[in-house]
């Protein structure tokens, strides 16, 4: 495969372009948006808070959304990379194959018949759906003589996905009171989250980058094939249970601080792929890098197609994402 | 073991066999008496006896008021959606040869939501008689791109379902945007609008739906009944089929028209109800074996009566509430694809 950065200078300063790109995507995404803020006021809320108006803008919504957008985008991708590394297939995402929606259907669950509340009560729910659905599709994935076929694990995927919204959209329009609330939610948005809602989740989800980070090398071997990576002492058991657990914790967090957002879990890894080949330690970071620059933008974005509403960020990447996927999908299917 | 009947015209043949007429008939009277049942449940119970009094018009005047302007639209409406979406799945199945495909999980089924929610939003003025046009178009503009895309030399059934599940995603989302963004009153019209994204059956009336949906169903299951025998070719894969002498690509085309036409039809006034597509040509298969000519009438029959038992336990246990009934055909729907996964094992 031809990739775009063949030597190992290359991709370390392409690596540093995208993190200047992600400082910058962070404040684009604190300036811009129904009321543009300039630099200054930026500035003076991080050093000196005065409790303006545009400053309490910029403390209570912006940059928690900003945050929220950058981990969230981060998480999918290397979640997605880890699952195609795993199924072996190149269209595993957490949205196709269910685990968003999954994630989702907890807390909503949770929240209707539960009473439970509070943000992390929601976002062990959404560690526990996730979990709940990744095993669920992997096994369903996997039965049969010929094991994991991508069109059996992403049927398997689909159809836990129509079974999960369809489940969470009937209780949310039963439910009645907070359904305004619940929806920007339920379709994938990060505008209006509070700071805590980051700070509940966000310690798992950091702990689970730097463990994608570590299971690179180990990736590596695992995608081989089983058969080859036993063969040179991998015990691949422990590296696919770690990777899964790192999965759920970083697609049920994006989840309960976003909601179910789709195809930045796709996207990111096959442009990383792209850039960088399929060397695991090379494309991980890449993911979470170029994870948290797309949805950044995607949420810039959001916030001018339907000036002055908003367009939840959830919705954009759904529609950016369908070329993309549709290209996997002719490719993968050409066998 | 089957003893055949065969019906024979000048240019045409129909055969089916003994147990297959038994299994129609022995559904048919089924659904009767699950229909009599429904009529009669609800808020206030109606006695069966009292229900068929009314339905003959000899009943007392409110139960008959009940019955003809309430419960029996919405019966009606699950019988044609139910047997509609059936009947969709069951085509799909044969031309995509994937047991376990359906016009749901495809997109097609997007796609007429797609079309119904334009029609909500910027055809308020217009009559509702179009609602259906609108949605099937909706579906037709999701078949033929998801065709388009998946083609590549041919059209593999495997690309057809993974364009299929990604197009599906995307029409849901492109959805939610015109709901959220649109510029009516946000909550009441949203909630509206995702009731109908959930499939569901409530509030529906005779003239606005039932007179609305009859006469596309009228026209498509016939019409599907009489193609049917083309599946059982389609069946045997391209090769097999062209030296048999069967126009392949024709007919499928043919057949997809149908499918498309029948789940948008259904779509427009029953909603984006999920699995009835994929679980009631399995049961028909089960009953009748493989043959088309079998699976098409009880398929339909076997879907009218998902959505009527689904409808019945979305309206009455937990009332006041009405779930929308698309929540119980996925809460049925997803344990029933896990078994045919786990069955596909032995064979796949």
């Amino acid at each position: 495969m031809d990739i775009l950065l063949s030597t190992r200078k290359q991709k370390i300063y392409f690596l540093l372009i995208a993190i200047l790109l992600l400082g910058a995507g962070i404040v684009c995404s604190v300036g811009f948006g129904v009321k543009n803020i300039s630099w200054q006021t930026i500035v003076n809320t991080l050093i000196h808070f005065d409790g303006s108006q545009e400053q309490l803008i910029i403390k209570t919504a912006r940059i928690p959304r900003a945050l929220i957008a950058a981990i969230a985008g981060a998480s999918l991708a290397v979640a997605g990379a880890l699952m195609q590394g795993i199924t072996r297939n190149p269209l595993s995402s957490p949205s196709i194959l269910g685990i968003n929606s999954g994630a989702s259907f907890f807390i909503v669950m949770g929240s209707a018949f539960f009473g439970a509340a509070g943000l992390s009560t929601f976002a062990g729910l959404a560690f526990l759906g996730a979990a709940f659905t990744a095993i669920l599709v992997y096994i369903l994935g996997s039965i049969g003589t010929d094991g994991l076929t991508p069109l059996k694990i992403t049927l398997a995927g689909a159809a836990m996905t129509s079974f999960f919204s369809s489940l969470s959209l009937g209780i949310l329009l039963t439910g009645g009171q907070t359904f305004d609330q619940v929806l920007y939610w339920f379709v994938g948005s990060v505008s209006g989250r509070d700071i805590s809602i980051f700070n509940a989740a966000f310690p798992y989800m950091a702990l689970a980058l730097l463990g994608a980070m570590v299971l690179g090398k180990h990736m590596n071997v695992l995608v081989l094939g089983e058969d080859i990576a036993a063969g040179l002492g991998q015990k691949t058991i422990y590296i696919k249970l770690t990777a899964g657990l790192v999965i759920i914790l970083l697609a049920g967090g994006s989840v309960s601080m976003a909601g179910p957002i789709a195809f930045v879990g796709i996207i990111i890894p096959h442009v990383s792929r792209y850039l960088v080949g399929t060397d695991y330690r090379w494309v991980i970071p890449y993911c979470a890098i170029l994870g948290a620059d797309l949805l950044l933008a995607a949420d810039i974005g959001s916030r001018y197609i339907a000036f002055p509403k908003e367009v939840p960020v959830g919705i954009m990447t759904a529609i950016l994402g369908v070329p993309f996927f549709v290209y996997i999908a002719r490719k993968g299917g050409r066998n | 073991m089957n003893r055949w009947y065969t019906f024979r015209s000048r240019n045409h043949s129909f055969q089916i066999s003994r147990r297959t007429l038994l299994v129609i008939s022995l559904l048919t009277v089924v659904n009767v008496i699950v229909a009599i049942l429904c009529v009669g449940l609800g808020s206030q119970f109606i006695r069966p006896d009292n229900v068929i009094r009314a339905i003959f018009g000899f009943g007392d005047p409110v139960h008959s008021m009940i019955i003809f302007s309430l419960r029996m639209p919405r019966i009606l409406i699950a019988i044609l959606v139910g047997a509609a979406l059936a009947v969709s799945g069951a085509i799909l199945q044969g031309i995509v040869r994937n047991p376990l495909t359906s016009p749901d999980m495809i997109g097609i089924t997007g796609g007429a939501s797609l079309g119904t929610v334009m029609f909500i939003i910027f055809f308020s003025g217009v009559s509702v008689r179009f609602m259906p046009l609108s949605s099937i178009a909706g579906a037709f503009g999701a078949a033929l791109l998801i065709y388009l895309l998946a083609y590549r030399r041919g059209v593999s059934p495997l690309r057809l379902v993974l364009v299929g599940i990604g197009m599906a995603t995307a029409l849901t989302a492109v959805t939610y945007m015109l709901i959220l963004t649109a510029s009516f009153t946000p909550t009441a019209v949203a909630v509206k609008a995702f009731t109908f994204m959930t499939g569901s059956i409530y509030g529906v009336s005779w003239e606005r739906d039932v007179l609305t949906l009859l006469p596309w169903i009228l026209v498509l299951l016939p019409v599907a009944l009489f193609y049917a025998r083309h599946l059982n070719v389609q069946e045997l894969g391209d090769d097999i089929a062209e030296s048999v002498g069967s126009s392949v690509m024709r007919k499928r085309t043919f057949l997809l028209i149908v499918s498309v036409a029948l789940a948008g039809a259904a779509v427009s006034i029953g909603g984006a109800i999920n699995f009835i597509g994929l679980m009631a040509p399995h049961i028909a298969r089960k009953l009748v074996g493989p043959a088309f000519g079998g699976v098409i009438p009880v398929s339909a029959l076997i879907g009218s009566l998902i959505l009527l038992l689904s409808d019945l336990v979305a309206r009455t246990a937990f009332l006041p509430l009405d779930i929308p009934a698309g929540v119980f055909t996925a809460a049925i729907g997803a344990p029933f694809f896990i078994y045919l996964l786990y069955q596909s094992r032995k064979t796949a």
